[in-house]
C-alpha cells in the first residue's frame, strides 16, 4: 500500500512542475461555468421550474458538476496510449506493482491535487459571480462524498479499457477523443438526465455514463431524495464492480499479445 | 540452485503485417489483411551461471531485446521455458521482478519532472527497501556513481551521461542479484563508459551479481565479459569464452602503410608477390593494409620488402580487433570454434 500512496505524492510532485496549467485551468472552467450559466438563465426565460430544477438549482448543478469534473477527470487513456506506443510500458511491466492499479493511484493524486488547488479556489471565485446556494446539510456532503468517489472509479475504469485497446488498435487517439465526447454528454455534464427523451433516459439507465457526473450532482442540488440518493449510489458502485471483469479479461489478453514498440 | 538464468527452445513469432500496394489494395486492407509469421527468437537455449557476467551480441534485429524482454516476464513467449531465479518471469512477474534490475539504455525509468531523489525514494517504496538498507547500499552506490551534485535536479534537466548514471543506480536500489542492462553505454563518452564498466566489475565482485549486458559496443564487452553469446536472425550462433573467439578467428595481424608517394594496389601487390599476403586499399585515407598471418617472420618480411620499394610516411601493427571478428562471423553467419 505504501507504494500506492507514494505514487500520489509523486503525482502532486509532477502537477506541482506544471502548476502554470492549473492557473489557466481555473479561468477556463469558470468561463465554462459562466457560459452555461448565461445560457441556462435564458433558457428559463421567467419559467420557475424546468423538470423539477429551478433556476438556481441548475446553476448549482452546473456549476458543482464543473467542479466535480476536475475531480474525477484524468487522461489516463491519453496516457496509456502514449505509453504503449512509445514502449514505455516496457518498464513500467518490470516493476513489482499493478500496472493498472499504480495508474488508478496516479488519477486520484491528479484529482486530489484538482480538488484542493482548482475546484475548491474555483468553487469560491465562482459563488461570488453566481446565485448558487449550496447546503450546509452535512449528510448531503457526505453522500457527495461518496458519490464523487464512485464517479472517479467509473471514469477512471472507463479510461483504463479504452487505453488497453491501445495494445490491439496501436492507434487509438479516435476511440481516446469519442469516448470523452460520449461522457461528456451521456453523463449529463452538459444536460441533466432529465432534460433526455423519455426513451433516451430509459437506455442511459442501463449505462455507465450517468454515475460519472449525473449522480453526485444531482444529490448535491438536492434533486434527489433521499431515498433516491441512496439507490443512485448502489447503481454507481454496481457498475463499479461490473466494470472490473471487461478490464481484467481485456488486460489479460493484452499481456499475451504485447508487441514492445520501437525496439 | 546454481543458475540464474536457464532457458530451454525459447521461441518467439510475431505477427507482422504487410500493406497491400496501390489504392485497391488499400481498401482490401481494410477489410482482410494479409500477414505473415516473422520468428524474431528461433528455439534457443542457454543458461547462466550466478555471478557470471555474460555479453549478448548480435546485429540489429537478431533477436536481442526480444529474448531480455522475455527474460524479465515482459513478454510471453511463444514456446519454450525460462526459469530466471528459481521462477517463471511471466507466470509470476511481480513477485520475479523483485530479483532483477533492468536498464534499457534507450528508456527512461525515471520520472521525466521530477527530481532524481524522488524517484529514488518512489522506488524504495515499490521494492520495500527498509532506510537501513537503503542507506548501506544506496550511499556506495551514489558516491561510486558520482552522482550525489545531480539527485535534486529534475531529469529532464541531466546530461545523457548524468542520466544514465541515475538510471543504473536507480536499477540497482533494490540490490537485485540478477541484471539485466540492454545497451547501457549507447551514446556515452569514454569516461562515462569507463566508470559504468568499473562499477559493474565492482558490484559483480562484491555481490557476486550476475549480469547479462547486450551492447554493439565491443570494448564493453571486453572489459566486462568473459562469455558472450551470441545471436544472428534469432539463433544462437556462438556461445563460449570471448578468448577462444579471438584466438581462433582472430590470429592475423593487420599491417598499415601510409605511403608518401603514389602508387597504386597492384604496384604494393608486385612487391610482395610470393608471400601469403591479402591486400586492402582505402582510397579515401590513402591506407594500404595488409592482413597477414601472426610470425613474425612473415612481419618483417613485408615491412622490410614495403620499405625497400616506397618512402613510408606512417605504419601500424594491429592485432585482428574484436571488432573485425565479430563482423567476419555475421558475414560468413557461422562460427566453428574448437
Amino acid at each position: 500500500m505504501d507504494k500506492y500512496l507514494e505514487m500520489i505524492r509523486i503525482r502532486f510532485l509532477m502537477m506541482l512542475a506544471y502548476r502554470t496549467n492549473y492557473y489557466t485551468g481555473i479561468f477556463i472552467y469558470s468561463i465554462n461555468i459562466g457560459a452555461y450559466y448565461f445560457l441556462w438563465t435564458a433558457i428559463y426565460g421567467g419559467k420557475e421550474q424546468i423538470q423539477g430544477l429551478s433556476v438556481i438549482q441548475m446553476t448549482t448543478y452546473v456549476a458543482i458538476s464543473w467542479m466535480a469534473r476536475a475531480f474525477y477527470f484524468n487522461n489516463l487513456d491519453r496516457e496509456m496510449a502514449m505509453e504503449i506506443m512509445e514502449g514505455k510500458v516496457a518498464v513500467e511491466l518490470i516493476r513489482p506493482y499493478n500496472y493498472l492499479g499504480m495508474k488508478t493511484m496516479q488519477g486520484l493524486g491528479e484529482g486530489i491535487f484538482r480538488l484542493f488547488f482548482f475546484s475548491a479556489p474555483g468553487l469560491v471565485i465562482v459563488y461570488f459571480i453566481f446565485p448558487i446556494r449550496f447546503t450546509w446539510d452535512l449528510s448531503v456532503w457526505g453522500l457527495f462524498t461518496i458519490s464523487i468517489l464512485l464517479s472517479f472509479l467509473i471514469n477512471t475504469q472507463l479510461n483504463l479499457l479504452t487505453g488497453i485497446t491501445t495494445f490491439f488498435l496501436y492507434n487509438n487517439m479516435g476511440l481516446i477523443r469519442a469516448k470523452r465526447v460520449v461522457i461528456d454528454l451521456f453523463s449529463g455534464l452538459l444536460l441533466p438526465i432529465s432534460f433526455f427523451p423519455g426513451w433516451a433516459q430509459g437506455i442511459m439507465k442501463y449505462l455507465p455514463f450517468q454515475g460519472i457526473s449525473y449522480i453526485p450532482s444531482m444529490i448535491f442540488t438536492k434533486g434527489f431524495s433521499h431515498q433516491q440518493a441512496i439507490e443512485a449510489l448502489g447503481q454507481q458502485l454496481l457498475w463499479v464492480i461490473i466494470l472490473v471483469i471487461p478490464i481484467q479479461l481485456l488486460w489479460h489478453a493484452a499481456k499475451k499479445q504485447l508487441v514492445i514498440q520501437g525496439g | 540452485m546454481n543458475n540464474a538464468i536457464e532457458v530451454q527452445k525459447l521461441r518467439k513469432e510475431f505477427k507482422a503485417y504487410s500493406s497491400r500496394s496501390g489504392l485497391n489494395g488499400a481498401f482490401r486492407d481494410l477489410f482482410t489483411r494479409n500477414y505473415k509469421i516473422a520468428t524474431a527468437v528461433n528455439d534457443i537455449s542457454f543458461t547462466v551461471k550466478k555471478g557470471e557476467m555474460v555479453g549478448y551480441i548480435g546485429e540489429n534485429g537478431a533477436g536481442k531485446s526480444t529474448t531480455i524482454k522475455m527474460l524479465t516476464g515482459i513478454l510471453t513467449p511463444t514456446s519454450g521455458q525460462i526459469t530466471v531465479n528459481g521462477m517463471n518471469p511471466h507466470k509470476e512477474r511481480e513477485k520475479f521482478v523483485q530479483t532483477i534490475g533492468v536498464v534499457f539504455g534507450q528508456r527512461s525509468q525515471l520520472w521525466w519532472d521530477i527530481a532524481v531523489q524522488e524517484s529514488f525514494r518512489l522506488l524504495k517504496k515499490v521494492y520495500k527497501v527498509s532506510d537501513q538498507q537503503y542507506d548501506d547500499h544506496m550511499n556506495h552506490v551514489i558516491r561510486t556513481l558520482d552522482i550525489e551534485p545531480l539527485l535534486d535536479k529534475p531529469v529532464r534537466k541531466l546530461s545523457l551521461g548524468q542520466r544514465m548514471r541515475c538510471e543504473l543506480a536507480a536499477a540497482l536500489i533494490h540490490n537485485p542479484p540478477l541484471l539485466f542492462l540492454d545497451e547501457p553505454t549507447i551514446g556515452l563518452d569514454v569516461l562515462v563508459k569507463l566508470k559504468i564498466r568499473e562499477f559493474l566489475k565492482e558490484i559483480n565482485e562484491k555481490y557476486n551479481t550476475t549480469i547479462l549486458l547486450t551492447t554493439h559496443d565491443l570494448t564493453d564487452i571486453e572489459a566486462l565479459c568473459e562469455r558472450v553469446i551470441m545471436l544472428d536472425e534469432g539463433n544462437v550462433i556462438y556461445d563460449g569464452p570471448l578468448k577462444n573467439l579471438k584466438e581462433t578467428l582472430g590470429e592475423g595481424k593487420e599491417l598499415q602503410f601510409q605511403l608518401l608517394e603514389k602508387v597504386d594496389l597492384a604496384a604494393v601487390k608486385h612487391v610482395t608477390s610470393g608471400m601469403p599476403v591479402k591486400w586492402e586499399f582505402d582510397k579515401k585515407e590513402l591506407i594500404f593494409t595488409a592482413n597477414i598471418e601472426d610470425s613474425d617472420e612473415l612481419i618483417s618480411q613485408v615491412i622490410a620488402a614495403v620499405a625497400a620499394a616506397f618512402k613510408i610516411k606512417d605504419m601500424k601493427i594491429n592485432e585482428t580487433s574484436t571488432e573485425e571478428i565479430i563482423r567476419n562471423i555475421y558475414e560468413k553467419g557461422a562460427v566453428e570454434v574448437g
